[in-house]
């Protein structure tokens, strides 16, 4: 693995430089050792190969997660720095900004995705998780992402936002391209924002008012703009949040939750016998797997880290994924355990930007899973997994899998 | 160190040592407790950490902020005129012996 070189220069402990690039395939083939390496190396680590800052101990995660003020999204929360850089898309108004323009766009998102609207939209997602069954189970042998993953969430959360039906295929790629372009400018960024003109013009016609059906989660935005909580030119770039991270997300999150269960048959068994724990089954999945497995910040000020001075306009990059499985933090981080109490892990975020969408998340990977477990005896993995590679998300591009009905 | 004492929906109770500022939910889920969930952490995000203050009680707490409050209308359990939200509760030592009921359910 990398060395770690300290430079010695008297006054604030050296920071330990890592010639790691957590953006390289051979990286996200295997992330764990490496995370592990940054980790140990210490509180704060810097990264000669993009020249950030990195983080990867739960506690320090979980502090630049709470520090908004000091540790920005405005300049960007990828490597690129807005400050420096035009940005490859207007930037968001909620993910890519601070209080107080946050609070407002924030509050409307909140307002959207409730928990009061979740027992609204509740049945409707359950029964179309029970069709998923349906189908699976006619087939048998299946891919797990594109028929499982992807299809359980194509088939619900389009018609919620009110989309039309056409262009849809234009979904999964312009979330693809968002994560990728969290990450420096290596192949997988450049080759998507060179792609990415018919996915954004997609995009745009979608978020305008006349093209969501009413009573959708899309409608509802621009609703807010007849309150003036928002202005007209804001609700379709806040529609826009909801098609960039409402997705690809949740698709890597119950592909990472039933990869996890065909792994590992005790806990499959565990949730078989009692069905009612496939929320925390899915929110176990969430930390083991991290499906969202890093983020940057922009400090806006020189600030004192785990015992680390950083200057004012540096990056500073968040390894969620590592943070949800430092043993300083998690009793037996490695073990996937979907009786374990979950709180408090970072892979829907922390503090004021803490995922907006997680009620969505959670019902989808509650229902999916326990439909599952109530009418699957087994899940077998028949083929070799293939891994998805992106600058952000973590998941399988297929995973074979024979099912043996209850 | 004040001490708060929970009531399951089932009747059991729960006394736990609460560190001076540590919400009533982090105490509860630091002490393994079932019946709090607190699926955001603390972040007034989801609503699974409602809890029912007890009798005499309601009157010492902070007021409830705007978010708070809409998101206990979310909540599994009926809202009552005394839900709140525990991970919004801070234990300071004028709420040393504080009693929370836990709702039957929190998802
Ligand atoms: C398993 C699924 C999901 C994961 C792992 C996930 C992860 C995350 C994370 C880590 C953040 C924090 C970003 C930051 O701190 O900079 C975030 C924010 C966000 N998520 Fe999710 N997310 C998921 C599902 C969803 C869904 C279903 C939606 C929409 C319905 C959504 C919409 C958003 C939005 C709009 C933000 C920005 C919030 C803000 O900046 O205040 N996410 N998500
Ligand atoms: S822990 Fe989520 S609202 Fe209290």
């Amino acid at each position: 693995m990398s060395a770690a070189s300290f430079a010695s220069t008297g006054g604030p402990p050296a920071i330990p430089h890592l010639d790691v690039d957590p953006f390289a395939i051979g990286f996200f083939a295997d992330p764990f050792p490496t995370h592990d390496v940054l980790r140990d190396a210490g509180p704060v680590v810097y990264l000669d190969k993009w020249n950030v800052y990195g983080v990867a101990r739960y506690a320090e995660v979980h502090a630049v997660l709470n520090d908004p003020m000091t540790f920005c999204s405005s300049r960007g929360v990828g490597l690129s720095d807005f400050k420096k850089e035009k940005p490859w898309r207007p930037p968001s108004l909620i993910l890519e900004a601070d209080p107080p323009a946050h609070t407002r766009t924030r509050a409307v998102l909140s307002r959207v995705l409730s928990p009061t609207v979740m027992k609204q939209v509740r049945d409707r997602f359950a029964a179309a998780a029970e069709e998923r069954v349906d189908l699976l189970l006619e087939k048998r042998s299946f891919d797990a992402i594109a028929d499982l993953a992807e299809a359980y969430p194509l088939s619900i959360f389009p018609d919620a936002l009110g989309l039309r039906p056409e262009g849809r295929e234009h979904l999964i790629p312009y979330a693809s391209l968002v994560f990728n372009a969290f990450g420096p400018p290596n192949q997988l960024r450049q080759e998507a924002i060179e792609r990415s003109a018919p996915h954004q013009a997609y995009i745009a016609e979608q978020c305008q008012r006349e093209n969501l059906a009413p009573g959708g989660f899309g409608a509802c935005i621009h609703a807010r703009v007849d309150e003036g909580e928002i202005t007209a030119t804001e609700a379709p770039l806040l529609v826009r949040s909801l098609l960039s991270a409402g997705l690809d997300t949740t698709v890597n999150g119950i592909g990472a939750a039933v990869y996890c269960l065909a792994r590992f048959p005790d806990q499959w068994q565990r949730l078989r016998d009692d069905p009612t724990l496939a929320r925390n089954a899915f929110e176990e999945a969430v930390r083991f797997e991290s499906p969202v497995q890093t983020f940057f910040r922009t400090t806006t000020r020189e600030v004192e880290l785990g015992g680390a001075v950083i200057g004012e306009g540096e990056k500073v990059l968040m390894f969620l994924g590592a943070a949800n499985r430092d043993p300083r933090r998690w009793d037996k981080p490695d073990t996937y355990d979907i009786t374990r109490r979950t709180s408090g892990h970072v892979g829907f975020g922390s503090g004021i930007h803490m995922c907006v969408g997680q009620l969505v998340a959670r019902l989808e990977g509650e229902v999916m899973l326990s439909a599952l477990a109530r009418r699957i005896a087994k899940i077998e993995i028949t083929g070799e997994p293939k891994r998805r590679f992106n600058n952000t998300l973590r998941g399988l591009d297929s995973l074979p899998v024979t099912i043996t009905p209850a | 160190m004040p001490a708060i004492t929970f009531i399951h929906s089932g009747g059991k109770t729960d006394r736990v040592d609460v560190s001076d500022g540590e919400s009533a939910m982090h105490a509860a889920t630091r002490h393994g407790l079932d019946g709090i969930l607190a699926e955001c952490g603390g972040n007034t995000m989801c609503a699974t950490c409602h809890v029912y203050v007890d009798d005499g009680w309601l009157a010492r707490l902070p007021a409830m902020a705007d978010d708070e409050d809409a998101l206990l209308d979310g909540a599994a359990a009926e809202r009552m005129a005394n839900s709140r939200l525990s991970c919004q509760i801070r234990i300071t030592h004028e709420l040393d012996g504080l009693v929370l009921r836990l709702p039957e359910r929190q998802v």
